[in-house]
């Protein structure tokens, strides 16, 4: 067999190494140059599909300006914190939606956790010396990163709908655009291990995201799904979507909702503990799934 | 064994379910050294380079790297650790640097040093030209080049490779081979080459056979079969031999 001139560089023979020559660090700084790396790649891979993101912002400004409109005048919304006087529906439903672009981010973060596995990028993650928690948390974050793009362009566009969010608003959601998208990711991360193939995720789809949307306070006041069906009721105050939505709802008021933030912190540590259960190569799927072709019964 | 292995597998097994995809399986790669683990298709090789990497737990013996058990210190094995995956792994979306410096990022080096050695290791599989490309618009082959600068960016001391030639035509097949071989000879990187192509080997290479989970054979490359058989034909007659034990 002959070397190909192309790629061969004259280098000169030296003698098996006896010493490490790392130039990787595993302190905190290293750290840190890891979470970078994966939100950076997770921006990159976002920004190259411009599909993805045209379809992110396109979904919920149909709700807005279709479906809202529409029920302008059906679904009067009365006074009730946040807000100070009666607002129009409009006005409503904007955090909800914008906390629907995150719920949406999540489970397409988890898509893509399946799709890693199964093409392999998965692996060349986990091969980083980092401990694994650490690396799935850089993966959540990244995530959310992407989120908060996704959220804050929806709002750009949706200012111009009059939807009456003071200045500061913009500033102090974030920190409740960060928790939210967390507690999203972190129910994403928790799927995704549990979802073997890509082509199962649609029911995912259809037993998770849609459930969680419509049964909570983001399109419609709980008092109002309470006039209907007291149960229906104890299902949205339960589902950890309403709290994530009222958190953002307050915050882009400039006010604090401490059980939101309660609930949306609890569920998060929940969610993520399961997840770094299941992705350790000890306990979880990781062991017990996804055994190579033809090694496996 | 020598205690200098740069890899060393002592008695592993794994299961899934009720079936053993490996089955006490002990083996050394010694420093600068080229170990071939031949296998027939479901021999475990995959199963094996997953429990190395930490995809899977070592349910049961031990796995170790330069001396640093993957159980306790796990963090230090990976780091000497440089592995290309069977399946392709590059995201065809990004561009070369952008993979590599991905990678990079994923042992904590900063991105002016990953440039740099992003620089070298494309000098090195004769891919410098194509650093800004897309990865979607390389051939196999250089897939698979880009894919060995990408498992040495951090420096190790041992890469795994599993079965890196599949797939790709005769001439990119020898780049690949010539390219790794140039690693050990030039810089003493320690390489666990697994394959079932025998055109891959040579005769000084150091040669493990692997058969139903188990070890077989082993030895130097040119030393497994009976004298004057070829390397194929030995390893036809050992994976034939029924009930065949550990050499």
């Amino acid at each position: 067999m002959t070397a190909p001139t192309h790629v061969s560089k004259p280098v000169a023979t030296v003698p098996p190494r006896a010493a490490p020559a790392r130039i990787g660090r595993l302190d905190t700084v290293g750290y840190l140059i890891c979470l970078g790396g994966i939100v950076r790649r997770e921006l990159l891979r976002f920004f190259n599909q411009k599909e993805r993101f045209f379809s992110a912002l396109v979904r919920p400004l149909v709700w807005l300006f279709i479906f809202a409109a529409g029920f302008r005048n059906t679904l009067g919304v009365s006074i009730e914190p946040p807000y100070q006087t009666y607002v129009l529906y409009e006005v409503y439903v904007v955090p909800g939606l914008a906390v629907m672009i995150q719920l949406f981010n999540g489970m397409q973060s988890s898509l893509s956790m399946v799709y890693d596995r199964e093409v392999g990028s998965m692996k060349v993650l986990l091969t980083s010396p980092y401990p694994r928690w650490l690396l799935l948390l850089a993966k959540l974050i990244a995530g959310v990163a992407v989120s908060i793009v996704q959220a804050y362009a929806f709002l750009a566009v949706a200012y111009f709908w009059e939807t009456d969010i003071p200045p500061l608003g913009y500033l102090t959601a974030l920190p409740a655009f960060l928790a939210s998208g967390l507690m999203l990711g972190a129910i994403g991360l928790f799927l995704s291990s549990l979802v073997r193939q890509l082509e199962n995720f649609a029911s995912v789809m259809n037993f998770v995201i849609f459930p969680m949307f419509f049964a909570s306070s983001a399109l419609y006041p709980l008092w109002r799904i309470r006039e209907s069906s007291e149960t229906l009721y104890w299902i949205c105050e339960l589902n950890p979507f309403s709290h994530a939505v009222q958190l953002v709802r307050y915050a882009l008021y400039v006010q604090f909702e401490p059980v939101a933030c309660a609930v949306v912190v609890g569920v998060t540590l929940a969610f993520f503990g399961m997840a770094v259960v299941a992705y350790d190569p000890g306990r979880g799927i990781m062991a017990r799934r996804g055994g190579p072709a033809g090694e496996t019964p | 064994m020598s205690a200098e292995a740069a890899l060393r597998v002592e008695h592993v097994g794994h299961r899934f379910g009720a079936r053993a995809a490996l089955d006490d399986v002990s083996l050394d790669v010694g420093r600068g050294r080229f170990a071939a683990l031949l296998g027939p298709n479901g021999a475990g090789k995959t199963t094996l380079f997953s429990v190395i990497t930490r995809l899977y737990n070592n349910q049961t013996g031990r796995v170790s790297i330069f001396g640093h058990a993957l159980d306790r210190e796990p963090s230090r094995a990976l780091a000497r650790l440089g592995v290309v995956f069977q399946a392709r792994t590059l995201d065809t979306d990004l561009t070369v640097e952008q993979n590599l410096l991905y990678h990079a990022s994923l042992h904590g080096i900063a991105r002016s040093a990953g440039k740099e050695r992003v620089g070298l290791l494309l000098d090195r599989v004769g891919l410098a030209d194509r650093r800004h490309d897309k990865v979607r618009t390389l051939s196999g082959g250089q897939s698979r080049r880009i894919e060995i600068a990408r498992s040495l960016i951090h420096r190790p001391d041992l890469l795994l490779l599993d079965e890196p030639t599949v797939g790709l035509d005769l001439e990119s097949r020898a780049d690949i081979v010539a390219i790794v071989r140039a690693l050990v000879r030039e810089e003493g990187l320690s390489v666990l080459w697994a394959t079932h192509i025998f055109e891959e080997i040579s005769p000084e290479d150091d040669a493990i056979v692997l058969h139903r989970g188990r070890i077989v054979a082993r030895g130097r490359a040119g030393d497994i079969g009976a004298p004057g058989e070829a390397l194929a034909d030995a390893f036809r007659r050992i994976v034939s031999e029924p009930g065949r034990a550990a050499a």
